[in-house]
């Protein structure tokens, strides 16, 4: 009958186990998938991202020099930023924040020009 | 006496999972009950046309979050087989471990949850805190609490360095403690066994008949277990499974109790013996061909030059990854799945079964699911006839029920 009184001192004598949240925050481990970041100026938009993605977020338009991601539909997996020729993907160990609307991250950058292009450009 | 026709869920209050039961009953005694799946089918298995057999990895770890890294050891095995891949032994003793943990943490959900069903608030809660101290595992050495996405084809994405393994074991002394603290009261306490002695029983020759799998079956007497079929590193591991004899809820809660002080010691044993060396298999290098395994991770300006460089053959390759802390190590596959196989591995509610098919493409054929609760619905409505209806929720639990495995 009295099964968990040691267990029910024990937790009376000791600190709590939970956290006041807004105020103590738990910070959350190295190598933590958390946010998907692109350093657009390193991507070469060659698409490897979008073809291995499991969960088909990411759109590569290498013509126009656009990188779009939906972050709604991203699993977090990691496996873009695995198979990323330059390492401009990469995973930061914090939560994406909160939001109230379907928002799609849209990053432009400069596409890679072709030999030809470069040669008549010099 | 007049029957009457209860409907029991898809959403009940004591019930975690949309499992749907017609409840015949008479006064407060069940006759029967018929079972109706189908609220959270997803068509998982149809996805194998349309993503590759590398991107079904992620998929078949969604068909169930508590046994994720299950169902993919489990994929990756079979294509493995298909393809003919030999696994590093580094790599098969981290996928142990990371099995284990799943089944850990399963295991204390189940038993916070059990206690929640007969009123034992303040014992799930004391489960769920020990199950916390799992969860930072997961993360600190996946990089994710729940889907923690580490098995490749190959082997695995991850590997453990020294004073994680150092650390995992420190925090598995105190779960072991804080566990032991509450054999007691689980296995012995007045309340829980009011609740759970003598109900749902089912007998040896019912769990053989009605095929139940899991602590369903060894709860009922059977000492079996996919596990000693020797997957992973299981065949280095000897362990005995965990039997009880009673086959009622009591029996089969003690079965998932001691099962996961039992995943305690195999962690210990497998940290304990496992080798050094690669945790991934380049599948060039199977074949015959030489050429150097990219490993991408910490040594990053290494490794970007490596890349970089358009005469990969003159530029030395790092070397292989032995003391990497988390290091990720990407795996270059070749060739493509053309063969069937069929693989089980034994999760946390029982033993699980793959079917696989590949046609020589990049997209299987067929992926074959079968899940333990499925196994178990059969035996659940043998034990339920003549219990109470305020019995059913325990009873429905005591399989522990995973619809969204049962439907994919």
């Amino acid at each position: 009958m009295f099964n968990m009184t040691k267990n029910v001192v024990a937790n009376l004598l000791t600190k709590s186990s939970t956290r006041l949240y807004p105020f103590t925050v738990r910070g959350h481990f190295e190598g933590f998938r958390g946010t998907l970041v692109n350093n657009i100026d390193e991507c070469i938009f060659c698409r490897t991202c979008q073809i291995k993605c499991p969960s088909q977020c990411i759109t590569v338009d290498n013509k126009a020099g656009t990188w779009t991601c939906d972050p709604m539909a991203c699993v977090y997996c990691g496996i873009c930023v695995e198979v990323c020729p330059t390492s401009c993907l990469s995973m930061t160990k914090e939560h994406r924040p909160v939001t109230t609307e379907h928002e799609t991250i849209f990053l432009q950058g400069v596409p890679k020009k072709k030999k030809k292009e470069e040669a008549a450009t010099e | 006496m007049a029957r009457t026709i209860l409907p029991f869920g898809p959403q009940h209050p004591v019930l975690p999972e949309p499992l749907h039961l017609k409840l015949t009953i008479e006064d407060e005694t069940v006759v029967e009950a018929l079972p109706t799946l189908g609220y959270v089918h997803r068509g998982l298995e149809k996805l194998c046309e349309i993503r590759d057999f590398n991107q079904m990895i992620q998929i078949v770890e969604r068909v169930c979050g508590i046994c994720s890294c299950l169902h993919a050891l489990c994929y990756c095995e079979g294509v493995e087989q298909i393809m003919g891949v030999e696994v590093p032994p580094r790599a098969k003793y981290l996928r142990t471990i990371w099995g284990e943990l799943h089944r850990m943490h399963s295991h204390l959900l189940w038993l916070g949850l059990f206690a929640d069903a007969f009123g034992f608030e303040s014992l799930f809660m004391q489960f769920w805190r020990i199950r916390e101290r799992i969860m930072d595992i997961m993360e600190a050495t996946c990089g994710n609490r729940v889907v923690v996405s580490v098995n490749v084809i190959g082997g695995t994405r991850r590997d453990l360095s020294p004073e994680q393994c150092q650390w995992i074991e420190q925090q598995l002394a105190i779960s072991e403690k804080e566990l032991k603290q509450l054999t007691s009261t689980i296995l012995n306490d007045y309340t829980v066994k009011k609740r759970t002695v003598g109900k749902g029983v089912l007998t040896k020759e019912q769990a053989y008949q009605l095929g139940a799998v899991g602590p369903t079956l060894r709860g009922s007497g059977w000492a079996q277990d996919a596990r000693q079929t020797g997957y992973a590193a299981f065949d280095e591991l000897g362990f005995d499974p965990i039997v009880e004899y009673d086959g009622d809820s009591y029996a089969r809660s003690a079965v998932r109790f001691r099962e996961t002080l039992q995943s305690i010691d195999i962690v210990r044993l497998a940290i304990a013996r496992m080798p050094a060396g690669e945790t991934a298999t380049n599948i060039e290098g199977v074949m015959g061909d030489d050429t150097p395994q990219p490993v991408s991770g910490e040594r990053g300006d290494m490794m970007q030059a490596y890349k970089r460089d358009k005469r990969r053959r003159t530029v030395a390759a790092p070397p292989p990854n032995l003391d990497l802390p988390s290091g990720l190590v990407s795996v270059k596959v070749k060739g493509k799945p053309d063969g069937e196989a069929v693989t089980r591995v034994e999760q946390p509610r029982g033993e699980l079964l793959y079917y696989l098919k590949g046609n020589g493409s990049k997209y299987m054929d067929r992926v074959r699911i079968r899940t333990p609760t499925f196994a178990n619905i059969p035996p659940l409505l043998a034990m339920l006839p003549g219990c109470e209806l305020a019995d059913v929720p325990v009873l429905v639990l005591s399989i522990d029920p995973c619809i969204s495995c049962t439907e994919r």
